[in-house]
Protein backbone atom coordinates (compact mmCIF):
# COMPACT_ATOMS: atom_id res chain seq x y z
CA UNK A 1 0.00 0.00 0.00
CA UNK A 2 0.90 3.71 -0.57
CA UNK A 3 0.34 6.37 1.37
CA UNK A 4 -2.43 7.50 -0.45
CA UNK A 5 -4.88 6.22 1.49
CA UNK A 6 -3.84 8.33 4.37
CA UNK A 7 -5.26 11.47 2.71
CA UNK A 8 -8.60 10.43 2.50
CA UNK A 9 -10.45 11.30 5.71
CA UNK A 10 -12.04 8.47 8.04
CA UNK A 11 -15.61 9.04 10.01
CA UNK A 12 -16.57 6.53 12.12
CA UNK A 13 -16.02 2.56 11.19
CA UNK A 14 -14.60 0.26 13.79
CA UNK A 15 -10.94 -0.27 14.70
CA UNK A 16 -10.52 -3.30 12.24
CA UNK A 17 -12.08 -1.30 9.06
CA UNK A 18 -9.51 1.54 9.98
CA UNK A 19 -6.49 -0.94 9.59
CA UNK A 20 -7.72 -2.52 6.72
CA UNK A 21 -7.79 0.89 5.56
CA UNK A 22 -4.53 1.90 5.86
CA UNK A 23 -3.06 -1.45 5.57
CA UNK A 24 -2.01 -1.96 9.23
CA UNK A 25 0.26 -3.76 9.86
CA UNK A 26 2.73 -3.41 7.29
CA UNK A 27 4.20 -6.54 5.81
CA UNK A 28 5.24 -7.97 2.79
CA UNK A 29 2.16 -7.82 0.86
CA UNK A 30 2.44 -4.01 1.36
CA UNK A 31 5.24 -4.17 -0.91
CA UNK A 32 3.44 -5.83 -4.04
CA UNK A 33 3.95 -3.93 -7.19
CA UNK A 34 0.83 -1.79 -8.34
CA UNK A 35 -0.07 -2.42 -11.98
CA UNK A 36 -0.21 0.66 -13.51
CA UNK A 37 -2.78 0.16 -16.13
CA UNK A 38 -4.23 -2.81 -15.85
CA UNK A 39 -5.68 -4.43 -18.79
CA UNK A 40 -4.17 -2.18 -21.33
CA UNK A 41 -0.37 -3.05 -19.95
CA UNK A 42 0.33 -6.27 -18.91
CA UNK A 43 -0.04 -6.96 -15.25
CA UNK A 44 3.83 -6.68 -14.89
CA UNK A 45 4.10 -3.34 -15.64
CA UNK A 46 4.00 -1.99 -12.16
CA UNK A 47 4.75 1.01 -10.04
CA UNK A 48 8.04 -0.56 -9.38
CA UNK A 49 8.84 -0.70 -13.64
CA UNK A 50 7.77 2.58 -14.18
CA UNK A 51 10.29 3.88 -11.07
CA UNK A 52 13.32 2.19 -12.80
CA UNK A 53 12.32 3.19 -15.75
CA UNK A 54 12.20 7.00 -14.25
CA UNK A 55 15.16 6.32 -12.48
CA UNK A 56 16.97 5.07 -15.60
CA UNK A 57 16.46 8.25 -17.33
CA UNK A 58 17.32 10.83 -14.24
CA UNK A 59 20.35 8.78 -13.99
CA UNK A 60 21.44 9.44 -17.93
CA UNK A 61 19.99 13.18 -17.40
CA UNK A 62 21.76 13.96 -14.86
CA UNK A 63 24.96 12.84 -16.17
CA UNK A 64 24.50 14.42 -19.19
CA UNK A 65 23.87 17.85 -17.44
CA UNK A 66 27.10 17.61 -15.53
CA UNK A 67 28.97 16.13 -18.39
CA UNK A 68 27.83 19.10 -21.09
CA UNK A 69 29.64 21.54 -22.21
CA UNK A 70 32.93 21.17 -20.06
CA UNK A 71 36.22 23.47 -20.06
CA UNK A 72 39.77 23.20 -18.38
CA UNK A 73 38.55 25.56 -15.67
CA UNK A 74 35.15 23.98 -14.23
CA UNK A 75 31.86 26.11 -14.25
CA UNK A 76 29.84 25.18 -11.01
CA UNK A 77 28.17 23.15 -11.88
CA UNK A 78 30.99 21.08 -14.32
CA UNK A 79 32.39 21.16 -10.51
CA UNK A 80 29.73 19.63 -8.91
CA UNK A 81 29.51 17.09 -11.50
CA UNK A 82 33.23 16.11 -11.27
CA UNK A 83 33.33 16.10 -7.93
CA UNK A 84 30.96 13.40 -8.04
CA UNK A 85 32.35 11.74 -10.41
CA UNK A 86 35.58 11.61 -8.89
CA UNK A 87 33.97 10.00 -5.84
CA UNK A 88 33.90 7.55 -8.10
CA UNK A 89 36.62 7.28 -10.58
CA UNK A 90 39.25 8.18 -8.09
CA UNK A 91 37.24 6.68 -4.47
CA UNK A 92 36.14 3.77 -6.36
CA UNK A 93 37.60 2.47 -9.30
CA UNK A 94 41.48 3.96 -9.21
CA UNK A 95 41.71 2.82 -5.58
CA UNK A 96 40.20 -0.57 -5.85
CA UNK A 97 41.62 -1.58 -9.52
CA UNK A 98 44.51 0.52 -9.84
CA UNK A 99 45.61 1.73 -13.20
CA UNK A 100 43.99 -0.23 -15.34
CA UNK A 101 40.16 1.14 -13.72
CA UNK A 102 39.15 3.05 -16.82
CA UNK A 103 37.40 0.20 -18.68
CA UNK A 104 35.26 -0.46 -15.47
CA UNK A 105 34.98 3.01 -14.78
CA UNK A 106 31.42 3.35 -17.16
CA UNK A 107 30.33 0.14 -15.56
CA UNK A 108 30.72 1.74 -11.32
CA UNK A 109 29.85 4.78 -12.52
CA UNK A 110 26.21 3.93 -14.02
CA UNK A 111 26.28 0.85 -11.41
CA UNK A 112 26.29 3.79 -8.14
CA UNK A 113 24.23 6.12 -9.75
CA UNK A 114 21.12 4.07 -11.11
CA UNK A 115 21.17 2.30 -7.30
CA UNK A 116 21.17 5.43 -5.48
CA UNK A 117 18.39 7.37 -7.30
CA UNK A 118 15.88 4.54 -6.79
CA UNK A 119 17.19 4.10 -3.68
CA UNK A 120 16.14 7.66 -3.02
CA UNK A 121 12.66 7.22 -4.47
CA UNK A 122 12.05 5.31 -1.30
CA UNK A 123 11.92 8.71 0.88
CA UNK A 124 11.11 11.10 -2.36
CA UNK A 125 7.03 12.28 -2.57
CA UNK A 126 5.38 10.99 -5.79
CA UNK A 127 7.35 7.61 -5.48
CA UNK A 128 7.90 6.77 -1.76
CA UNK A 129 8.72 3.29 -2.80
CA UNK A 130 13.00 2.43 -3.01
CA UNK A 131 12.87 0.89 -6.32
CA UNK A 132 15.64 -1.99 -4.82
CA UNK A 133 13.21 -3.14 -2.00
CA UNK A 134 11.77 -5.37 -4.82
CA UNK A 135 14.37 -8.45 -4.89
CA UNK A 136 14.22 -8.66 -8.78
CA UNK A 137 16.13 -5.30 -8.72
CA UNK A 138 18.93 -6.16 -6.91
CA UNK A 139 18.98 -9.82 -8.61
CA UNK A 140 19.59 -8.21 -11.86
CA UNK A 141 22.26 -5.90 -10.92
CA UNK A 142 24.03 -8.78 -9.11
CA UNK A 143 23.68 -11.17 -12.07
CA UNK A 144 25.52 -8.45 -14.06
CA UNK A 145 28.07 -7.50 -12.03
CA UNK A 146 28.55 -11.99 -11.35
CA UNK A 147 29.06 -12.17 -15.21
CA UNK A 148 31.18 -8.78 -15.00
CA UNK A 149 33.48 -10.19 -12.96
CA UNK A 150 33.57 -13.40 -14.46
CA UNK A 151 33.68 -12.68 -18.00
CA UNK A 152 36.86 -10.07 -17.40
CA UNK A 153 38.85 -13.17 -15.36
CA UNK A 154 37.94 -15.49 -18.42
CA UNK A 155 39.27 -12.60 -20.88
CA UNK A 156 42.59 -12.21 -19.20
CA UNK A 157 43.44 -15.46 -18.24
CA UNK A 158 41.61 -18.02 -20.13
CA UNK A 159 38.93 -20.54 -18.88
CA UNK A 160 41.12 -22.83 -17.28
CA UNK A 161 43.67 -20.21 -15.52
CA UNK A 162 40.97 -18.23 -14.39
CA UNK A 163 38.98 -20.96 -12.66
CA UNK A 164 42.25 -22.30 -11.85
CA UNK A 165 43.33 -18.78 -10.11
CA UNK A 166 39.81 -18.80 -8.60
CA UNK A 167 39.46 -22.22 -6.98
CA UNK A 168 42.79 -22.97 -5.99
CA UNK A 169 44.68 -20.37 -3.33
CA UNK A 170 47.93 -19.96 -3.71
CA UNK A 171 50.35 -22.41 -1.53
CA UNK A 172 47.83 -24.69 -0.48
CA UNK A 173 48.67 -28.49 -0.58
CA UNK A 174 47.09 -31.07 -2.85
CA UNK A 175 45.58 -32.84 -0.02
CA UNK A 176 43.03 -29.97 0.71
CA UNK A 177 42.14 -29.41 -2.78
CA UNK A 178 38.82 -31.70 -2.28
CA UNK A 179 37.85 -29.41 0.72
CA UNK A 180 39.26 -25.78 -0.85
CA UNK A 181 38.11 -26.38 -4.58
CA UNK A 182 34.44 -26.15 -3.08
CA UNK A 183 34.66 -24.03 -0.17
CA UNK A 184 36.00 -21.40 -3.06
CA UNK A 185 33.60 -22.29 -5.91
CA UNK A 186 30.86 -21.55 -2.92
CA UNK A 187 32.32 -18.53 -1.94
CA UNK A 188 33.54 -17.04 -4.98
CA UNK A 189 30.63 -17.78 -7.51
CA UNK A 190 27.68 -18.16 -5.21
CA UNK A 191 27.80 -16.53 -2.13
CA UNK A 192 29.24 -13.29 -4.05
CA UNK A 193 26.41 -12.18 -6.27
CA UNK A 194 23.58 -13.75 -3.43
CA UNK A 195 25.05 -11.48 -0.90
CA UNK A 196 25.06 -8.25 -3.01
CA UNK A 197 21.79 -9.09 -3.78
CA UNK A 198 20.52 -9.35 -0.50
CA UNK A 199 22.35 -7.10 1.64
CA UNK A 200 20.54 -4.59 -1.16
CA UNK A 201 17.35 -5.70 -1.00
CA UNK A 202 17.36 -6.32 2.67
CA UNK A 203 18.41 -2.99 3.56
CA UNK A 204 15.78 -0.59 1.15
CA UNK A 205 12.92 -3.64 2.27
CA UNK A 206 13.67 -3.03 5.72
CA UNK A 207 14.22 0.43 5.79
CA UNK A 208 10.77 0.88 3.88
CA UNK A 209 9.31 -1.55 6.71
CA UNK A 210 10.62 0.68 9.28
CA UNK A 211 9.33 4.26 7.45
CA UNK A 212 5.50 1.96 7.16
CA UNK A 213 5.29 1.23 10.68
CA UNK A 214 6.08 4.66 11.87
CA UNK A 215 4.20 6.36 9.32
CA UNK A 216 1.15 4.22 9.53
CA UNK A 217 1.66 3.43 12.72
CA UNK A 218 1.66 7.12 13.95
CA UNK A 219 -1.19 8.16 11.84
CA UNK A 220 -3.43 5.09 12.99
CA UNK A 221 -2.49 6.30 16.77
CA UNK A 222 -3.42 9.62 15.91
CA UNK A 223 -6.70 8.44 14.28
CA UNK A 224 -7.69 6.16 17.18
CA UNK A 225 -8.01 9.87 19.11
CA UNK A 226 -7.66 10.08 22.59
CA UNK A 227 -4.39 9.70 24.66
CA UNK A 228 -2.82 8.49 21.59
CA UNK A 229 -2.69 11.31 19.65
CA UNK A 230 0.03 12.52 21.51
CA UNK A 231 1.98 8.83 20.86
CA UNK A 232 1.21 9.68 17.05
CA UNK A 233 2.48 12.69 17.16
CA UNK A 234 5.71 11.21 18.44
CA UNK A 235 5.90 8.54 16.04
CA UNK A 236 5.63 10.99 13.28
CA UNK A 237 8.22 13.68 14.10
CA UNK A 238 10.26 10.31 14.84
CA UNK A 239 9.44 9.35 11.20
CA UNK A 240 11.54 12.24 9.80
CA UNK A 241 14.98 10.99 11.78
CA UNK A 242 14.00 7.55 9.85
CA UNK A 243 13.78 9.33 6.76
CA UNK A 244 17.26 10.90 6.96
CA UNK A 245 18.60 7.76 8.46
CA UNK A 246 16.96 5.77 4.94
CA UNK A 247 18.75 8.49 3.24
CA UNK A 248 22.18 7.55 4.05
CA UNK A 249 21.09 3.75 4.31
CA UNK A 250 20.29 4.23 0.49
CA UNK A 251 23.95 6.38 -0.36
CA UNK A 252 25.16 3.56 1.68
CA UNK A 253 24.49 0.59 -0.19
CA UNK A 254 24.74 1.83 -3.69
CA UNK A 255 28.12 2.88 -2.42
CA UNK A 256 29.21 -1.15 -0.96
CA UNK A 257 27.39 -2.66 -4.13
CA UNK A 258 29.65 -0.59 -6.51
CA UNK A 259 32.68 -0.85 -4.23
CA UNK A 260 32.34 -4.87 -3.81
CA UNK A 261 31.74 -4.87 -7.43
CA UNK A 262 34.95 -3.16 -8.65
CA UNK A 263 36.48 -5.44 -5.57
CA UNK A 264 35.49 -8.49 -6.99
CA UNK A 265 36.40 -7.77 -10.52
CA UNK A 266 39.42 -6.88 -9.06
CA UNK A 267 40.14 -10.12 -7.70
CA UNK A 268 39.45 -11.31 -11.52
CA UNK A 269 42.21 -9.22 -12.97
CA UNK A 270 44.66 -9.35 -10.19
CA UNK A 271 47.87 -11.30 -11.04
CA UNK A 272 48.55 -12.99 -8.29
CA UNK A 273 46.33 -14.11 -5.06
CA UNK B 1 17.21 -28.10 -5.46
CA UNK B 2 14.88 -26.40 -3.61
CA UNK B 3 12.28 -28.19 -2.32
CA UNK B 4 9.02 -27.32 -4.35
CA UNK B 5 6.94 -25.92 -1.03
CA UNK B 6 9.53 -23.81 0.42
CA UNK B 7 7.72 -20.24 0.75
CA UNK B 8 11.12 -17.61 -0.57
CA UNK B 9 8.76 -14.78 0.56
CA UNK B 10 9.77 -11.26 -1.26
CA UNK B 11 13.49 -13.49 -2.11
CA UNK B 12 11.27 -14.41 -5.18
CA UNK B 13 10.80 -12.00 -7.48
CA UNK B 14 7.18 -10.87 -8.11
CA UNK B 15 7.51 -10.44 -11.88
CA UNK B 16 10.40 -12.26 -13.53
CA UNK B 17 9.94 -9.51 -15.90
CA UNK B 18 10.81 -6.81 -13.42
CA UNK B 19 14.47 -8.86 -13.86
CA UNK B 20 14.71 -8.52 -17.27
CA UNK B 21 13.59 -4.55 -16.75
CA UNK B 22 16.43 -3.99 -14.74
CA UNK B 23 18.87 -5.79 -16.68
CA UNK B 24 17.97 -3.99 -19.75
CA UNK B 25 17.69 -0.92 -17.91
CA UNK B 26 21.14 -0.85 -16.46
CA UNK B 27 22.53 -1.74 -19.91
CA UNK B 28 21.11 1.51 -21.13
CA UNK B 29 22.80 3.44 -18.31
CA UNK B 30 25.66 1.59 -18.91
CA UNK B 31 25.97 2.41 -22.41
CA UNK B 32 25.33 6.02 -22.06
CA UNK B 33 28.21 5.99 -19.58
CA UNK B 34 30.82 4.00 -21.30
CA UNK B 35 29.84 5.94 -24.49
CA UNK B 36 28.92 9.41 -23.80
CA UNK B 37 29.05 10.38 -19.74
CA UNK B 38 32.59 8.91 -18.93
CA UNK B 39 34.47 9.84 -22.34
CA UNK B 40 33.31 13.89 -21.20
CA UNK B 41 35.05 13.66 -18.23
CA UNK B 42 38.10 12.07 -19.44
CA UNK B 43 38.35 13.92 -22.05
CA UNK B 44 38.31 17.19 -19.75
CA UNK B 45 41.03 15.93 -17.21
CA UNK B 46 43.22 14.80 -20.25
CA UNK B 47 43.37 18.24 -21.38
CA UNK B 48 43.31 19.30 -17.93
CA UNK B 49 46.90 17.56 -17.10
CA UNK B 50 47.97 18.35 -20.55
CA UNK B 51 47.44 22.39 -19.86
CA UNK B 52 48.63 21.99 -16.79
CA UNK B 53 51.90 19.86 -17.53
CA UNK B 54 52.42 22.09 -20.78
CA UNK B 55 52.13 25.26 -18.86
CA UNK B 56 54.79 23.65 -16.26
CA UNK B 57 56.99 22.67 -19.18
CA UNK B 58 56.41 25.72 -21.14
CA UNK B 59 57.76 27.85 -17.47
CA UNK B 60 60.69 25.46 -17.11
CA UNK B 61 61.38 26.03 -21.06
CA UNK B 62 61.02 30.09 -20.47
CA UNK B 63 63.32 29.83 -17.56
CA UNK B 64 66.07 27.79 -18.91
CA UNK B 65 66.30 29.98 -21.51
CA UNK B 66 66.54 33.09 -19.36
CA UNK B 67 69.18 31.27 -17.38
CA UNK B 68 71.13 30.58 -21.00
CA UNK B 69 70.45 34.21 -21.86
CA UNK B 70 71.81 35.93 -18.56
CA UNK B 71 74.90 33.38 -19.25
CA UNK B 72 75.38 34.75 -22.59
CA UNK B 73 74.81 38.30 -21.38
CA UNK B 74 77.48 37.97 -18.68
CA UNK B 75 79.67 36.05 -20.75
CA UNK B 76 79.63 38.69 -23.17
CA UNK B 77 79.39 41.73 -20.77
CA UNK B 78 82.81 40.45 -19.35
CA UNK B 79 84.32 40.25 -23.21
CA UNK B 80 83.07 44.01 -23.76
CA UNK B 81 84.60 44.77 -20.50
CA UNK B 82 88.62 42.64 -21.34
CA UNK B 83 87.50 44.64 -25.10
CA UNK B 84 87.15 47.88 -23.30
CA UNK B 85 90.28 47.93 -20.97
CA UNK B 86 92.49 46.94 -24.10
CA UNK B 87 90.78 49.53 -26.63
CA UNK B 88 91.69 52.05 -23.56
CA UNK B 89 95.15 50.99 -22.63
CA UNK B 90 95.75 50.58 -26.88
CA UNK B 91 94.24 54.50 -26.93
CA UNK B 92 96.52 55.37 -24.06
CA UNK B 93 99.47 53.65 -25.45
CA UNK B 94 98.42 55.21 -28.77
CA UNK B 95 98.10 58.77 -27.24
CA UNK B 96 101.44 58.47 -25.80
CA UNK B 97 103.08 57.81 -29.07
CA UNK B 98 101.09 60.55 -30.59
CA UNK B 99 102.57 63.09 -27.93
CA UNK B 100 105.83 61.94 -28.26
CA UNK B 101 106.35 61.83 -32.25
CA UNK B 102 104.54 65.86 -32.03
CA UNK B 103 107.25 66.86 -29.47
CA UNK B 104 109.48 65.22 -31.51
CA UNK B 105 108.30 66.92 -34.58
CA UNK B 106 107.67 70.00 -32.81
CA UNK B 107 111.40 70.53 -31.55
CA UNK B 108 112.17 69.81 -35.17
CA UNK B 109 110.25 72.48 -36.47
CA UNK B 110 111.54 75.02 -34.09
CA UNK B 111 114.91 73.80 -34.66
CA UNK B 112 114.65 74.32 -38.21
CA UNK B 113 112.77 77.96 -37.69
CA UNK B 114 115.34 79.11 -35.01
CA UNK B 115 118.46 77.66 -37.62
CA UNK B 116 116.48 79.75 -40.32
CA UNK B 117 116.10 82.64 -38.67
CA UNK B 118 120.28 82.92 -37.77
CA UNK B 119 120.55 82.37 -41.34
CA UNK B 120 118.40 85.15 -42.36
CA UNK B 121 119.48 87.32 -39.78
CA UNK B 122 123.48 86.72 -40.42
CA UNK B 123 122.60 86.89 -44.65
CA UNK B 124 121.03 90.47 -43.20
CA UNK B 125 123.89 91.38 -41.01
CA UNK B 126 126.59 90.84 -43.95
CA UNK B 127 124.64 92.54 -46.44
CA UNK B 128 124.14 95.63 -44.21
CA UNK B 129 127.77 95.78 -43.03
CA UNK B 130 128.28 95.54 -46.84
CA UNK B 131 126.15 98.15 -47.47
CA UNK B 132 127.01 100.24 -44.51
CA UNK B 133 131.28 99.75 -45.50
CA UNK B 134 130.20 100.97 -49.12
CA UNK B 135 128.41 104.08 -48.24
CA UNK B 136 130.22 105.25 -44.53
CA UNK B 137 133.15 105.60 -46.69
CA UNK B 138 131.74 107.88 -49.21
CA UNK B 139 129.57 109.80 -46.49
CA UNK B 140 132.33 109.95 -43.74
CA UNK B 141 134.72 111.85 -46.38
CA UNK B 142 131.40 114.11 -47.38
CA UNK B 143 131.36 115.53 -43.85
CA UNK B 144 134.93 115.69 -43.56
CA UNK B 145 134.78 117.54 -46.66
CA UNK B 146 132.41 119.95 -45.43
CA UNK B 147 134.19 120.15 -41.95
CA UNK B 148 137.79 121.03 -43.54
CA UNK B 149 135.90 123.21 -46.62
CA UNK B 150 137.93 121.05 -49.69
CA UNK B 151 137.23 117.99 -51.24
CA UNK B 152 138.99 115.22 -50.47
CA UNK B 153 139.94 114.30 -54.29
CA UNK B 154 143.09 112.45 -53.31
CA UNK B 155 141.18 109.03 -53.49
CA UNK B 156 144.74 107.34 -52.58
CA UNK B 157 144.81 108.62 -49.27
CA UNK B 158 141.28 108.99 -48.61
CA UNK B 159 140.93 105.18 -49.34
CA UNK B 160 143.82 104.35 -46.90
CA UNK B 161 142.02 107.33 -43.97
CA UNK B 162 138.26 104.99 -44.76
CA UNK B 163 139.97 101.84 -44.39
CA UNK B 164 141.95 103.04 -40.98
CA UNK B 165 138.56 104.34 -39.73
CA UNK B 166 136.81 100.79 -40.36
CA UNK B 167 139.72 98.88 -39.00
CA UNK B 168 139.29 100.75 -36.22
CA UNK B 169 135.73 100.63 -35.70
CA UNK B 170 135.75 97.04 -36.07
CA UNK B 171 138.06 96.59 -33.20
CA UNK B 172 135.60 98.63 -30.71
CA UNK B 173 132.90 96.84 -32.67
CA UNK B 174 130.20 98.48 -34.14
Amino acid sequence: MGFLPLLVPLDGGSTEELFEHLGWPPGVESFAGRPLLPGVLPDWVTNTVAQAIIGAILVIIMWLVFARKQTIVPSRRQFAGEFLYDIVRNGIGRDILGPDFRPYLPYLLGLISFIIVNNFFGEFFFFMFPTFSHIAYPYALAIMSWLLYIIVGIKRFGVGHYFKKMLIPEGVPVGLYPLIIPLEFISNFIVRPVTLALRLFANMFAGHLVIMVFVIGGTLLIELGGPLIAAGSVSLIMSFAIFALELFVGALQAYIFTVLTAQYVSSSIAEGH
Amino acid sequence: MLPYDINLGPLLPEHWQEMAVGVVLFLLVWWVMAKKIVPMFEKTYEARTEAIQGGIEKAEKAQAEAAAALKEYQAKLADARGEAAEIREQAKQQAAQLAADMKAQAQEESARMIAAAKQAIEAEKAAAQRELRGEIGSLATELAGRIIGEALDDDARTQRAIDRFLAELETTGV
